[in-house]
């Protein structure tokens, strides 16, 4: 066992090498850990490595709607200097701008929306791909072969949609769980594929994103609302078996606790990825700071076995998710038959 | 860009995608394959079902042929008992035809005796008659001649008849 984990490390120390030339020309600490916080946020370029004056980059579109100048296409390497690819305010293009911490910036300072395809972006599409791909063509073989044992694809998605339906929605939503299975199983797949693919050396943070997790927790949201029964509401704005002075504090709590769910959801996938992410990057930053090759060993092996482990947090976190959010639901769609209970 | 400012962007896409996504797999994968899942579920149960149930027609028809077998066995039973009687009782009708017929024929062969025996008795008789009456006529030829001695001897002769 060790020595397999030994020799995969050796192997992935490869991957090192893509941040290796940039970081160690850095002269301060800060320099040498920057890749970390330049991994883990989005960027409006997919960077792969550098070697040497190499670098190994993807341009991506920038997309900007403002009221005066309506709908505008860029590419980012508008933004850069060719030579050093660096963003900056000095590299100004169009009366756009993107600065050194890869904020879009317009130089007249009027408000705009930016629709950029960022690296995250990107990144989602490809889980989208592939989740869309391999669901579609598990999907075909019942089409097929009509209710058969699975194989191939369906083989792979048919545990899964089964665990979703049967131990997450059935149990957390009660009689009424049908309805939930397919968002539920669609976020799960979305959330499992997006950790596992950000694991990926060169892959982007998507799921460690606060705008992805958010905009989850948004969809979690409102279909908790929409489904809410009357009890549910009750339960909020009435809280039975409360007196009604108590009523004053504890309708705020309620109202407050509506939104604290979702927050919470945001959050914790947000938390669990980025700083899955942190801590692989840090023990990769140390041999840099170090600048020796047997911690570099030693690190390694350490990301090795955080990988691992992240590999467990990646299905971990997907399956809290889908939990929570049919726990959320199943609390909205609940019949309570008494309320002198509560 | 930021680590804690969600990107318009990225929202904006992830809307389109994620959405899109859903609902291209809810139509298209999530609701055949549910309902493909749910009919095999129902075909694995109803199979299980027939395969119990087949088990306890089985066992019926089992124990219907053990019965039946009981009963044929006891049939079987009845039949020769019924036959072992009849043929006993045939036997012994048999026997008591025969000794009937027997008892009859003796009856019969002694009737036949009887009436032969008779018969020569009679026949004896007359011949015993004639043969006395040749002697008596010769007696009397050779004794006539004696009027007393006629008498004593018709006498004897009365006496002798009455007798016998």
């Amino acid at each position: 066992m060790t020595r397999k984990l030994l020799a995969l490390s050796l192997l992935l120390s490869a991957f090192l090498l893509g941040f290796s030339s940039s970081t160690f020309a850095a002269e301060s600490e800060e320099d040498k850990t920057s890749f970390i916080m330049h991994h883990v946020v989005d960027s409006h370029e997919w960077h792969f490595a550098t070697f040497g004056h190499t670098h190994v980059t993807l341009p991506l579109p920038v997309i900007v709607y403002s009221g005066d100048r309506g709908l505008e296409f860029f590419k980012s390497s508008d933004f850069q200097n060719h030579e050093t690819h660096k963003f900056g305010k000095e590299f100004a293009h169009e009366g756009y701008f993107i600065d050194d911490h890869d904020h879009l910036g317009r130089v007249d300072g009027a408000s705009f929306t930016e629709l950029s395809i960022t690296k995250n972006v990107v990144m989602m599409f490809i889980v989208i791909f592939i989740v869309g791909y391999v669901s579609l063509s598990a999907a075909s073989h019942y089409k097929k072969n009509g209710a058969v044992a699975p194989k191939g694809a369906a083989a792979l998605i048919e545990p899964i949609v089964i665990f979703v339906r049967d131990e997450i929605a059935h149990k957390s939503i009660g009689p009424k769980y049908k309805k939930y299975v397919p968002y539920l199983i669609t976020l799960f797949l979305f959330i499992w594929v997006g950790n596992l693919l950000g694991l990926m050396p060169g892959a982007a943070n998507m799921t460690g994103n606060i705008a992805v997790t958010m905009t989850l927790a948004v969809l979690t949201f409102i279909i908790t609302n929409v489904s809410g029964n009357k009890d549910y509401w009750k339960h909020v704005f009435a809280t039975p078996g409360v007196p009604i002075p108590m009523l004053l504090i504890i309708v705020p709590v309620e109202i407050i606790g509506l939104f604290t769910k979702p927050f919470a959801l945001m959050v914790r996938l947000f938390v669990a990825i980025t700083a899955g992410h942190i801590v692989i990057l840090g023990f990769i930053a140390l041999a840099f700071i170090f600048e020796s090759y047997a911690i570099g060993l030693v690190s390694t092996v350490m990301v090795t076995f955080i990988n691992i482990i992240e590999l467990l947090v990646a299905t971990i976190q997907a399956y809290v998710f889908t939990l929570f959010t049919a726990m959320y639901i199943g609390g909205a769609v609940a019949e309570h038959a008494h309320d002198d209970h509560h | 860009m930021d680590l804690i400012t969600p990107g318009s962007g990225l929202i904006f896409w992830q809307l389109i995608g994620f959405l899109g996504l859903l609902f291209i797999l809810i139509k298209f994968a999530w609701k055949p394959m549910l309902a493909a899942l749910e009919e095999r579920e129902t075909s694995i149960e109803n199979s299980l079902k027939a395969a119990e149930s087949a088990r306890n027609e089985m066992a019926n028809l089992k124990a219907d042929n053990e019965k039946l077998l009981q009963e044929t066995r006891l049939e079987r039973d009845n039949i020769l008992k019924k036959a072992q009687e009849a043929s006993v009782k045939m036997i012994e009708d048999a026997k008591n035809e025969a000794s009937k017929v027997a008892a009859q024929q003796i009856e019969n062969a002694k009737a036949v005796i009887e009436t032969e025996k008779r018969a020569a008795l009679t026949e004896v008789k007359n011949q015993v008659a004639i043969l006395t009456l040749e002697v008596t006529e010769k007696l009397l030829r050779k004794t006539l001649s004696d009027e007393k001695a006629q008498k004593a001897l018709v006498d004897e002769f009365v006496k002798d008849i009455k007798l016998n």
